[in-house]
């Protein structure tokens, strides 16, 4: 086996197609399990166990269903209910909404973590219910757990390459479809290895800095 | 240290009528149990207008319970529970809401939000609860800051607070609502030795110079003497004793008292 700069070089434009597929889908994907986590979390807190149970139950399901199977429920099955959307779209809602089952559980702690003597200030101020929420604890539970919403941001880069079979050309698609047309699969599968590596270290080191802008 | 405090006499929306020493806490018949601990037996209690008044006695004898309760961040089991002529328990939530605006409480671990600065910590309520205008929210802030000694502290965050310097920003918060009102709970415990002083300073100026209603549970037994218009005796849930200061710690009437001192004193 011998290495083919050559090969490299004629990879790189598919290379740079597919790096900015991948990172389209890890950003909005994280932002919409960021949000989306919040969302079931404050949820779960409602008083109601009408709005509770659901929620629990349809974030356990998703939870605890392979992301690949939800992929192609998403691409195959929710077009015969007459919801079409494109493969990219459909990949970035379905590692957000996969993912989200997990951030709400990070949230959670965060939220159980502010000291009970947070609200009892608030309770004594007088401070509304949403102002409490908004002022008092969310911001102190969201910093606390940036830390570990940055490890699911690494572990959803790592399951970009499922959107491959959904038809998305991420890294991985990009690679494998130059491999089978080149019959050359040592540079491409090697360059985006490396470039997985690069852009978890670059992801983590943004996530440092934000954790460090954070602590008061 | 400004020592003259016109900040907490101003007329203001939920204005306090006149000071006429007419009663302003009332607790009747109220009963907190914590599982099968019974802390409160039927307790019937009561607190003047413009009084200073300090609950002492051993821990568990439900002295801190009484100053929750009030602060409705526990409810009682039985009982009714009156401030200022109207219900505080039972009620329903927006009678609460109302009432609570009347009690301001400090707490034994300050309670500081550590995401804002004490400038921020003060102005938060007035602003959103009272609806009084930012700039003016402000300058109140900056005056009370003034009247607890920190003024130089405006921006600072609790973390960068001694503990003493956090427990004054915390009272500083409490008057800002202007309460008729202010619950102390051992508000001095979680400082250092060193730390006390500057505290119990402040509020002896406040007690000395506004016409505030104070409730303190405290183990400081020289600042209950000195700023104390009635000292209550609590042992199991019930007033056992209670008078003047002088009268409570010179000449104590129950020899369960009398052991309480003498192991606090």
């Amino acid at each position: 086996m011998k290495w083919d700069w050559n090969a490299v070089g004629d990879f790189m434009p598919h290379f740079w197609d597919g790096v900015l597929v991948t990172l389209q889908a890890l950003v909005l994907g994280s932002l919409i399990s960021f949000a989306l986590g919040l969302v079931w979390a404050l949820l779960m807190r409602t008083p109601s166990r009408w709005v509770r149970w659901p929620v629990g139950v349809v974030t356990e399901f998703v939870r605890n269903t392979p992301l690949l199977v939800q992929l192609f429920f998403l691409f195959y099955v929710m077009p015969e209910w007459g919801l079409t959307m494109s493969a990219l779209t459909t990949g970035v809602i379905g590692i957000g909404l996969h993912y989200s089952t997990y951030t709400m559980q990070v949230y959670r702690a965060g939220i159980e973590a502010v000291p009970a003597g947070q609200w009892e200030a608030a309770t004594a101020l007088n401070l509304p219910r949403l102002r409490t929420w908004q002022v008092v604890i969310l911001p102190q539970a969201i910093r606390r757990v940036v830390p570990a919403l940055g490890n699911y941001v690494i572990a959803m880069l790592k399951d970009t390459p499922l959107l491959m079979a959904i038809t998305v050309l991420e890294m991985l698609g990009e690679a494998r479809l130059f491999s089978q047309q080149h019959f050359q699969f040592t540079e491409p599968l090697t360059v985006i290895g490396v470039a997985f590596i690069v852009i978890s270290y670059l992801a983590s080191l943004l996530l440092r800095a934000l954790e460090r802008r954070l602590v008061h | 240290m400004s020592t003259d405090a016109p900040l907490m006499k101003e007329p203001d929306s939920h204005s306090n009528p006149p000071v006429d020493g007419s009663e302003l806490i009332r607790l009747d018949q109220v009963t907190k149990r914590f599982g099968q601990n019974t802390v409160l037996d039927r307790l019937d209690f009561s607190v003047n207008s413009g009084k200073h008044v300090t609950l002492i006695g051993p821990s568990g004898s439900g002295k801190t319970t009484i100053l929750r309760l009030l602060m409705t961040l526990t409810k009682p089991d039985e009982g009714t529970i009156t401030v200022d002529g109207e219900k505080l328990f039972p009620a329903p939530e927006k009678q609460v809401r109302e009432v609570r605006k009347k009690i301001g409480m400090v707490f034994q671990q300050f309670n500081l939000f550590p995401n804002m600065t004490a400038l921020r910590n003060i102005m938060e309520a007035p602003v959103t609860v009272l609806g009084m205008p930012k700039d003016e929210a402000e300058q109140r802030a900056r005056d009370l800051l003034d009247l607890v000694g920190l003024a130089d502290k405006c921006d600072a965050r609790p973390s960068q607070l001694s503990g003493g310097q956090q427990q004054r920003v915390a009272i500083a918060r409490a008057l800002a609502m202007r309460p008729r009102v202010l619950l102390l709970d051992e508000v001095t415990s979680a400082l250092d030795p060193e730390l006390v002083a500057g505290v119990l300073d402040v509020l002896r100026d406040i007690a000395r110079t506004t016409d505030i209603t104070m409730l303190c549970v405290t183990h400081e037994m020289n600042f209950a003497r000195d700023i104390s218009d009635q000292v209550l005796m609590f042992d199991s849930g019930k007033v056992i004793e209670s008078g003047p200061p002088e009268k409570i710690f010179s000449e104590p009437e129950q020899d369960r008292t009398r052991e309480f001192l003498s192991a606090v004193l």
